[in-house]
């Protein structure tokens, strides 16, 4: 049963070129990202120097595999730019997908919602016809001008649901009333040249910038869809995002796969001018165009039919997750239940100070625990103030010190924590055992509700 | 379509430029970093550094004193000396900052407990180098600076005679040794000191916001050197808050009794160069993190929170025995107690304090969002 409109929908064909164009920008994006990261040593430092590894429920098998992780990168990489070029598109797209995301899974430690971007894009290009063409080295004939319209909007739904969501996290009362953590961030950049030491440190500037962010956020999307507006709104675009390179240059690859993605809201000739562009470039250093010329008007992979109802499955699933958190109680912002995968991006400063005491109960011997003999500090600076890494920590410790011949270990916890520039609070119930407790009881009645109220939407 | 770029990129200039030229407020509203960083300079850290370097000549003196006539009155006078000096580093150790950090003068300094066996291995060592010391390298970082000071002075024999006794012979090199660490520690502190006021004007003016500016490795070092410092090797080592008692790896131990008064004059450094307090003087403060904090914090609450916690520690080290050993061998519930309060000060360092300056307690370079 499917009802007219949506039938009709489904069958209107549009060029493929925006497609192409992301794909391509996509696979480089990723390509220089991962060189990048290696280059800077981070694949030692966040992967193979730590000891212990956080692991995301559900996922506790996946973990750094030694020297071979090099391999993992390595192959996502060149998946990555075999993306880029077209060769056996569903092959290194799901490649890419599959290493991408395992590098996230291995530490939870380094999550960060635009790597979380990348992986959902890398899996819905595995079911988009992004190889329609402009393609290296196929031996299909794989050309074809015409793509269903929906697998473009499909990209243009999930960076609709990335700004949409992103912007409605920040209708809350620390973001609008306070302009925290803004206020923080901002007047901690006074040394940055003309406008550090002025506009940065005033109220206003917190306010303003707050609500424009916010503003900028719920609205991106519609001026993007808008015909009308959409120069505008790439402009936009590109002056937000270069502000927050400059403000905040630890955000990353972030703001250049947010702009290189929205260019997908421009219509075809645009991007056909941008593919002209490209070959016109690789013709000039190949005699031979490596371009392959053959029509054909059938997508390869996976039939048209499961690639849509998994498109669609996936988007609503990605319309509701988001919203998870409003089934758990207690403040979001302190217990962070529901917080990750929702596109809340720069929302809290949160800092935080936790040690562990070991209980032998059976010998009555109490000691602290020295955390760097276990994390770095990195790890360390992660844990202090998430409740998910300190339950998992904890009962890593219990285990690991029942397994030194420990009896009857009890893990008690001393952890403050700092949200927003108030003053730092205790975070879990004092002198109670959290090792081998259930989750579910750990956040019902260890965590200890935040004082103050963050009203949000 | 080229217009298109054009366009936008005449846009993109001219809007970043309209947003933010007009609007440049002449008054200057920001906090004066470089007033702050300049009374912590010439008011707390070189102040500092040339009083321990003024203890340790006169420590030196003493020295020469006591090898041309090794007496009991003069080791009495040699041992005052000793504690003054001690004192004056306790002043001096959380600057490990510019030349100090690059000729490890912390390691060479304060590291302990003593390595006995090292020490007495160094002593019949024709090419002994004491600059053979880093973080890599750790050997001979415990067989120099004050500790060892501490053993040679006190520690050589069962009592004052025996020890006297031991310099007088000295069959073992026992004068040569002490001389030679002396003279390591006065070289060292001039090398730090004298690099410091050489380069003052760029010391103070780098105030940026970045892992290399002086302003955020003081802040880095200072929160450190509490916790690592003061709180770890002073506190909770002995007491074995992390393992067992060790009571043996009490600061200055074969002196016994001045483990208390080290650890005192160590937290009264901390919450002086917290509130700027000029050196020398007990309620003189200029700019300091204090009044940093004060322009920082919306709630106005964290600074005397902080100085709070740092009254609390006081009362509760004042509680503690003169020998950090003794009280950890009799009643190391104190001692824990003290841990646990000096942990308060750590909290609201390491989480409030960090937090509202925007500074990263590691440095981690890695991506954010």
């Amino acid at each position: 049963m499917v009802l007219p409109f949506i039938k009709n929908y489904l069958e209107i064909r549009t060029p493929s070129s925006p497609l192409v164009v992301f794909r391509i920008f996509f696979g480089l994006l990723i390509f220089f990202s991962i060189i990048r990261f290696w280059s800077k040593g981070w694949i030692d430092f966040l992967y193979l120097e730590p000891t212990y590894h956080f692991s995301y429920q559900y996922f506790e098998w996946i973990k750094p595999i030694g020297f071979y992780t090099y391999l993992i990168f390595f192959t996502c990489m060149i998946s990555a730019l075999c993306v880029a070029i077209g060769y056996k598109y569903r092959i290194s797209t799901s490649i890419l997908f599959l290493t991408y995301t395992y590098i996230e899974l291995m530490d939870k430690t380094t999550y960060l919602n635009h790597y979380y971007l990348v992986s959902l894009l890398a899996f819905m290009l595995i079911f988009l016809p992004g190889d329609s063409k402009f393609l290296v080295g196929s031996h299909k004939k794989s050309r074809f001008e015409n793509v269903p319209k929906w697998t473009i909007d499909s990209i243009k739904l999930l960076l609709f649901i990335v700004y949409f969501y992103a912007g409605m996290a920040k209708i809350n009362s620390d973001w609008l009333l306070e302009a925290q953590p803004l206020k923080i961030w901002l007047m901690s950049k006074y040394e940055l040249p003309l406008f550090g030491d002025n506009l940065l440190q005033k109220n206003w500037v917190h306010y303003f910038m707050s609500w424009g962010g916010m503003l900028y956020d719920l609205s991106i999307p519609f001026l993007l869809i808008i015909r009308r507006t959409r120069i505008f709104a790439f402009i936009m675009v590109i002056i937000f995002h270069a502000m927050t390179k400059i403000l905040f240059p630890a955000i990353g690859m972030f703001p250049y796969i947010m702009v290189i993605s929205c260019l997908i809201f421009f219509d075809s000739k645009f991007h056909d001018k941008i593919i002209e562009f490209i070959s016109k470039c690789i013709k000039f250093f190949n005699k031979r165009s490596l371009i392959s010329r053959k029509v054909n008007i059938t997508n390869s992979g996976f039939s048209k039919k499961i690639s849509f109802n998994i498109i669609c499955i996936f988007l609503a699933f990605q319309l509701i997750l988001p919203i998870r958190y409003k089934f758990y109680p207690g403040e979001l912002f302190w217990n962070e239940r529901g917080y990750r995968f929702s596109w809340r991006v720069m929302l809290v400063e949160k800092k935080g100070y936790t040690t562990f005491k070991v209980i032998d109960k059976e010998n009555n011997k109490i000691f602290y625990v020295d955390n760097e003999a276990y994390l770095t500090e990195f790890q360390e600076k992660q844990m202090s103030f998430q409740p998910d890494f300190i339950y998992e920590f904890a009962n890593y410790l219990g285990d690991s010190y029942t397994s030194k011949g420990f009896r009857n270990v009890e893990i008690h916890v001393d952890s403050y924590v700092t949200l927003n520039g108030r003053r730092s609070e205790r975070l879990i119930k004092a002198d109670t055992n959290i090792y081998k407790v259930g989750k579910a009881i750990f956040y019902k009645n260890h965590i200890i509700p935040y004082k103050y109220e963050i009203k949000k939407i | 379509m080229k217009k298109y770029f054009l366009i936008i990129f005449i846009l993109f200039f001219s809007c970043s430029e309209d947003n933010n030229l007009p609007e440049i407020d002449p008054v200057d509203d920001s906090y004066n970093r470089f007033i702050m960083m300049e009374n912590l300079t010439e008011n707390i850290i070189i102040p500092s550094l040339e009083n321990l370097d003024s203890k340790l000549k006169t420590f030196n003196t003493s020295l020469s004193l006591f090898n041309s006539d090794t007496s009991m009155d003069n080791l009495s006078v040699l041992r005052s000396d000793f504690l003054v000096a001690y004192k004056a580093w306790q002043y001096v150790e959380m600057f490990n900052i510019g030349k100090a950090e690059e000729i490890y003068y912390n390691l060479k300094s304060n590291v302990y407990p003593v390595n006995v066996a090292r020490v007495i291995a160094n002593m019949n060592n024709p090419s002994l180098d004491l600059d053979d010391c880093s973080d890599t390298r750790p050997n001979n970082c415990s067989a120099q600076g004050f500790p060892t000071l501490d053993y040679l002075l006190y520690g050589i024999g069962d009592n004052d005679d025996s020890i006297l006794l031991e310099f007088k012979n000295d069959s073992v090199n026992y004068k040569e040794y002490l001389n030679t660490v002396t003279q390591k520690l006065i070289s060292n502190t001039s090398i730090v000191l004298d690099d410091l006021k050489a380069n003052k004007n760029n010391f103070i003016s780098s105030t940026d916001n970045t892992m290399t500016s002086n302003l955020n490795m003081l802040v880095n070092d200072f929160v450190y050197y509490y916790e690592k410092g003061l709180r770890t090797n002073k506190i909770g080592i002995p007491a074995g808050v992390w393992t067992f008692k060790i009571p043996e790896n009490v600061e200055s131990f074969y002196a016994q009794d001045l483990s208390k008064e080290l650890a005192l004059e160590a937290l009264s450094a901390c919450k002086k160069f917290f509130m700027g307090t000029k050196f020398g003087t007990e309620s003189d403060h200029g700019e300091s993190f204090k009044n940093y904090i004060d322009y920082l914090d919306t709630e106005n609450t964290l600074s005397s929170l902080i100085i709070d916690s740092f009254d609390n520690s006081k009362s509760e080290i004042n509680g503690l025995s003169a020998s950090f050993s003794n009280q950890v061998n009799n009643d190391n519930i104190k001692m824990l107690e003290t841990f646990d309060a000096l942990q308060v000060t750590v909290r609201y360092l390491k989480s409030d304090m960090l937090s509202l300056m925007g500074v990263d307690v590691d440095y981690v370079d890695a991506d954010g969002d």
